[in-house]
């Protein structure tokens, strides 16, 4: 029981951390991008269909990753190159995502409501490390997307905190005006970011659909994508704190249903609604803005 | 002046465009699907009163989001203001039976208008007090409200023979009534087209219409000049939740009479571009209503005749707010400056998404 609910928390923490560290990229560039719904979105369909029409699971990856980027890149010409309203914008790619992958679905698939599945990406043991009592089975018998995850949990926090492009992509974040001084090419590097965001954020979804649900329904990622924003919040814009509130919500979406399984008497919307509200609370706790980039979310134009 | 009305529209032209393109792609044809889009909006008299109807929420959200974003309060919580409104609505309204007919309306009203409020108030508080962004907050609330209508239709409020997931209807004296009949125009649309004007007023003429878009403009500024921010979030978000919440009421009141799963079909998100389109003027987001529920009421028809599924209007949707920003930028405008030496209008949209507070 343990067993299955620790797995189950850390199997559904993973496309949420996944899509948070490119979040994470993205902001510690100064640029806060609403649209990773719409980036999951889309990658989710695109690696079920690429997965589905090619029978090889391996390029469903490889187009959501294109998706994801294709998506972003959208996002970026608006945000980036013509310094629009970031939030409003992050709301309409969303909202374009949503209705594309679900015209797109109904085309390719027909409306017959047939599911169409695919095989899930395999797991892989570790090892021995697998066999170790309750840890082995939570942690080390995963497939490839989820050690990928939490490998780059540390790696980011290395790149940010330690390397060269690391300080240059924060110097975007906190002074624009002084980093394109120093002739960082603030355009240059936002983009870079979110051309990163769009592949992991891609790769997020196409765990929905390739890993988790191994088909496509409508709107799959079902506020993921926001979820993950509030993320890089509460995980104070650090790659180990985004890690441990991934995790929490993870937790809490597995515990929805272990507590569904168990037949309550405590109706099942609670705990549908039990992410969400406690993101609120979280938020409302830990509250505050003050460890995030000074120039988050404002356009960046030469004068 | 000019360029104001005209920007709209060729944003519109630019993405019946690029739909068109999307349609190719899916091997339709475009004409034929404008063609049917335009007969189910407008093709006869019922046709054009169900337009009307599917544009009465939209003018609500549309308000309540122009409102917020006129105050650089980027408010994506329309929807989950706008169904705890109807949750308040539909959980008053078959208790209204004994009372007169005008003030069954004016609680039942007042209850939609309050259950938004609270909602939107939530968000306003958690940013004015504990410095939690509105767009997270709200976009939570709007999941949160969802499994609150969920849950009631299911639970406190199902009707009595518990055969449907859908509440007990409301009393008749708190339904609005159905004027100029056969046709289901009502009170609702008329109280919308009063609401924007007085949006307008009160964005425009009043002091603190004036504050709210100095608060839009520039945060920082607005607190030096003595507008206390912390307050006047709080009374906006509320104002814009109890706006949303309204359009909720309605919908219950005149329309379905009852609350089931699903009530809004997204309303609080396409009033993103309904305001967009009006560029955050109240009264422009009658016409923008308008069009984007004609654009809901001819995608049924669409789907019927060309076999394009709805989701397009969201494809649509989502083009034209990424059309306005792009034709509003002050980008162009710095570049048309630098060729023309002309000033340039202040973008409608207030393009920093967050200021620090001073």
């Amino acid at each position: 029981m343990l067993e299955a609910f620790l797995t189950s928390a850390i199997t559904m923490a993973t496309p949420i951390l996944l899509a948070a560290l490119g979040e994470l990229i993205v902001e510690e560039s100064g640029v806060v991008n609403i649209g990773i719904e719409g980036a999951m979105l889309a990658g989710a369909f695109a690696a079920l269909a690429v997965a589905y029409f090619s029978g090889i699971t391996a390029l469903g990856l490889a187009g959501a990753i294109a998706a994801g980027v294709a998506i972003n890149a959208i996002f970026a010409i608006l945000v980036v190159n013509l310094a629009v309203n970031q939030v409003v914008t992050g709301t309409a790619v969303s909202i374009l995502a949503l209705g594309l992958t679900g015209v797109f679905y109904r085309k390719l698939f027909g409306v017959t409501g047939k599911a169409f599945m695919v095989a899930p990406i395999a797991k892989i043991p570790l090892g021995p490390l697998a066999r170790i009592p309750l840890l082995g089975p939570v942690l080390f018998n995963h497939n490839g997307l989820v050690y990928f995850t939490f490998i780059l949990v540390p790696a980011l926090w290395y790149v940010i905190a330690r390397t060269r492009y690391g300080l240059r992509l924060r110097a975007c974040g906190e002074r624009p005006e002084a980093a394109d001084a120093l002739g960082l090419g603030v355009i240059a590097i936002r983009w870079q970011a979110l051309m990163m965001s769009g592949a992991l954020t891609g790769l997020a979804g196409a765990f929905l659909t390739l890993a988790y649900a191994n088909t496509f329904v409508e709107n799959i990622s079902a506020g993921r994508g926001f979820v993950a924003l509030s993320v890089v919040i509460v995980g104070r814009w650090n790659s180990w704190g985004l890690a441990a509130a991934s995790v929490l919500f993870g937790a809490a979406m597995a515990l929805q249903f272990g507590l569904q399984a168990l037949g309550t008497v405590v109706p099942y919307q609670l705990f549908l609604a039990l992410p969400y509200a406690l993101t609120l609370v979280v938020l409302a706790g830990f509250g505050g803005q003050a460890a995030a980039p000074s120039a988050l979310g404002e356009p960046y134009r030469r004068q | 002046m000019l360029s104001s009305i005209a920007k709209p529209f060729a944003a519109l032209a630019l993405a019946a465009a690029l739909i068109s393109i999307v349609l190719a792609a899916l091997g339709a044809s475009p004409v034929g699907v404008f063609a049917a889009l335009g007969e189910g909006a407008f093709g006869n008299w019922y046709a054009c009163v169900d337009t009307i109807v599917k544009s009465t929420p939209l003018v609500f959200t549309g308000l309540a989001v122009s409102l917020a974003f006129s105050g650089a309060l980027w408010n994506i919580g329309a929807d989950g203001q706008l169904t705890i409104g109807a949750i308040a609505a539909g959980a008053i309204g078959p208790h209204l039976g004994n009372l007169p007919h005008a003030i069954a309306i004016a609680i039942i009203l007042a209850a939609g208008s309050l259950g938004g409020a609270v909602w939107g108030g939530v968000a306003g508080w958690l940013r004015a007090r504990r410095d939690v962004n509105e767009v997270i907050s709200t976009i939570m609330l709007n999941f949160v409200a969802v499994q609150a209508l969920s849950w009631v239709v299911h639970g406190p409020l199902m009707e009595p023979s518990r055969a449907y997931p859908t509440s007990s209807p409301i009393a008749r004296a708190a339904q609005l009534e159905f004027y100029f009949a056969p046709s289901r125009i009502n009170l609702g649309m008329i109280l919308a087209v009063v609401l924007a004007a007085a949006c307008y007023l009160l964005l425009f003429h009043t002091g603190a219409g004036f504050e709210l878009r100095a608060m839009g403009r520039n945060r920082r500024a607005a607190t030096f000049f003595g507008i206390r921010i912390p307050a006047l979030t709080f009374r906006v978000m509320a104002l814009s939740g109890a706006m949303a919440g309204l359009g909720g009421a309605v919908q219950v009141s005149a329309i379905s009479h009852r609350l089931y799963e699903k009530l809004s079909p997204g309303w609080g998100f396409e009033a993103i571009a309904v305001a967009l389109v009006a560029r955050l003027n109240p009264l422009g987001i009658i016409p923008a209503a308008l069009l984007f529920g004609a654009l809901d009421n001819g995608s049924q028809a669409m789907q019927r005749t060309q076999g394009i599924s709805p989701e397009l209007v969201q494809v649509i949707q989502g083009l034209v707010i990424l059309i306005i920003l792009a034709f509003d930028t002050p980008a162009w405008s710095g570049l048309r400056e630098q060729i023309f030496g002309a000033p340039h209008d202040a973008p409608a949209v207030p393009p920093v998404a967050e200021m620090p507070d001073a």
